[in-house]
């Protein structure tokens, strides 16, 4: 049976007429969470936002295919019922807009209004509620904060915009609990896939992922075990890394 | 216009009627005053009064240029040390005559507090409101004034309002104006004296052929005095004019003006805000921005699950949010209700 959440084809994005990726294919089956690396610049977020479905980002070629429904057209929203979430790596700061309110609205999105004083508590969040959305938050704060609204959202599909820049370790070990429920890493019928975005590799120390890429210029370039991959680039390099994958191939 | 229509319409503009909710009520229809209940405050028509209090003469029209016309309006008084429980309701009503006439004055006398909401209303689709108010707060006390518009498209609107704080006053003022105007020019000025502290905020909403030229101006003339002008206009295809005035007159005085735009589809917001320093030791400083609903904050909502429309209506409403400090909850609730309403018509 094929067990393919989501079918990324041949996928080309541009961004105010650049073309950032060309010919990217990814398969993430049910259950399996894939870490993507690269350089700054390389694309990673690229993908995400088109997966997400940001109207700035154009899909010139290619399909993005989710739980077998062509969705490359999809707005935004409708994505989002579809069961697909993301965090950013760097969220809008917003005025006069409370994280209450968005609270509110993606536990009514993901059902889980009983699970919000858990989850509030879990991630540290109860002094910013009532703050304005990211403004004047710390880089652990804001990071929390998306972690807190997906986790409500509690989405199929889960992607994290590097969750773990930016953020001293004792917060990287609270964004790590948060991800192994959203991902339901301790689970071994789970159902949950996702793509978790790390240039550093510091959030894998406490969410294991079960396969590892690498996007290079756009591409996919790599594939294989995602701590063989991690440790390849520290003692090497992203570039020499690459060259090591395509030699391989 | 039925009984039912015009207290919707009161309702719009925070108008209750209802002595469960409001210390006093008072409603001037066109040029009749009338005064429904009060208690712990003393209201009257602004005629009826200066026919009665001889003293009154050392407020009228000191704050304001006389005009000539025949004035009326609400007299306001709050004793010494009597702190206002519930809100005072006033409101103008532009009913058949082509220009209303009034004239308001408020005192708050020394060590006491109210909190006022002005709505100001008209069933004429034309029709020209001139409204002068005239607000002194004594030493100490503390006077928040609300006032809600909701003209019709050709309506006129004119008015001239002086506020003079003595020594530890605070004066806060928050004005909204959520609906058409054919034309709108108001520019409140406060005189504030040692200590004294105004806040003045607007909201404002400039629709297809309305014109609006809208400001705050507040001198410093005491020591340690302070004040924040704070606005925000929306253009919908209108014409704004957004003002603001800080004047240093005297020793550490402290003020900052904060006047964003955002304009939807289209339309013209012209910001002015001025700095004036007469003293050395004066901290005066400004910040003015004018920009549209960015596409990044639309598309991070609609991520969160909300629709295109949800998520431009939370950004106009969170960009209309002001938070002023010290604001009552109950005038905060009629301002959150008076926001709702228009959200809509903005998408």
């Amino acid at each position: 049976m094929d067990k393919g959440v989501m079918r990324i084809v041949n996928l080309g994005v541009e961004v105010n007429g650049k073309r950032i990726l060309q010919n990217v294919n990814l398969y993430i089956q049910e259950g399996q969470t894939l870490a993507l690396f690269g350089p700054n610049g390389s694309g990673k977020s690229t993908l995400l936002m088109a997966i997400a479905g940001h109207p700035n980002y154009k899909i010139y070629d290619g399909r993005i295919i989710f739980k077998g429904r062509d969705i490359t057209d999809l707005p935004a929203n409708e994505r989002v019922k579809m069961g697909i979430g993301v965090s950013y790596q760097n969220p809008p700061k917003i005025s006069g807009v409370k994280l209450r309110d968005i609270v509110k609205h993606c536990a009514r999105i993901g059902g889980t209004e009983d699970k919000i004083e858990e989850y509030v508590k879990l991630l540290k969040m109860e002094n910013l509620l009532d703050r304005d959305l990211n403004v004047g938050f710390s880089g652990g704060e804001v990071k929390r904060s998306e972690l807190l609204q997906l986790l409500l959202m509690n989405p199929e599909f889960v992607m994290l915009d590097e969750p773990d820049s930016g953020v001293d370790l004792e917060n990287v070990a609270v964004i790590g609990e948060a991800i192994k429920i959203l991902l339901e890493r301790d689970r071994k019928d789970r159902k949950k896939s996702g793509i978790i975005i790390t240039h550093t590799g510091q959030i894998l120390k406490y969410v294991d992922a079960d396969y590892g890429v690498i996007m290079y210029k756009g591409r996919i370039a790599c594939m294989g075990d995602p701590y063989d991959i991690l440790k390849t680039v520290e003692r090497f390099g992203y570039e020499e890394c690459v060259r090591k994958c395509l030699r391989t191939l | 216009m039925s009984e039912d229509s015009l207290k919707e319409d009161l309702k719009k503009v925070g108008i209750e009627n209802d002595p469960s909710k409001r210390s006093a009520s008072f409603i001037m229809i066109d040029d009749q005053p009338k005064v429904s209940f009060a208690r712990g405050v003393e209201i009257l028509s602004t005629k009826e009064a200066l026919k009665r209090y001889g003293w009154l003469e050392e407020f009228s029209w000191k704050l304001v240029e006389r005009q000539e016309g025949d004035f009326d309006g609400y007299f306001i008084r709050v004793p010494r040390g009597v702190k206002v429980e519930f809100p005072v309701e006033a409101c103008l009503y532009l009913k058949r005559i082509k220009s209303q006439n009034v004239h308001n004055i408020v005192i708050v006398e020394e060590n006491a507090e109210l909190n006022l909401i002005t709505g100001c209303t008209s069933e004429r689709l034309s029709g020209v409101h001139y409204g002068i108010s005239e607000f002194y707060v004594k030493r100490n006390a503390k006077l928040t004034f609300t006032m809600i518009h909701n003209w019709k498209e050709e309506n006129e609107v004119l008015p001239k309002t002086g506020i003079k704080v003595e020594e530890n006053g605070v004066f806060i003022n928050n004005y909204i104006l959520l609906s058409p105007v054919r034309y709108l020019k108001s520019y409140p000025t406060a005189y504030l004296d040692r200590n004294a502290k105004a806040i003045l905020s607007s909201v404002v909403v400039g629709f297809e052929n309305s014109e609006i030229d809208l400001g705050s101006r507040v001198y410093l003339n005491g020591e340690n005095s302070s004040a924040e002008i704070v606005s925000r206009s929306i253009s919908r295809g209108g014409k704004i004019v957004a003002r603001g005035h800080l004047i240093g007159n005297s020793e550490n005085v402290r003020g900052h003006l904060e006047c964003k735009g955002m304009i939807i589809k289209e339309g013209v917001i012209h910001a002015i805000p001025e700095l004036e320093a007469r003293n050395p030791n004066v901290d005066l400083s400004h910040e003015a921005a004018i920009g549209k609903i960015a596409e990044d904050e639309i598309f991070y909502l609609m991520t969160r699950g909300l629709s295109r429309d949800e998520a431009v209506s939370m950004l106009i409403r969170g960009f209309m949010e002001i938070d002023v400090k010290g604001l009552p909850e109950v005038l905060k609730r009629e301002i959150d209700k008076a926001i709702e309403l228009v959200e809509r018509a903005l998408i």
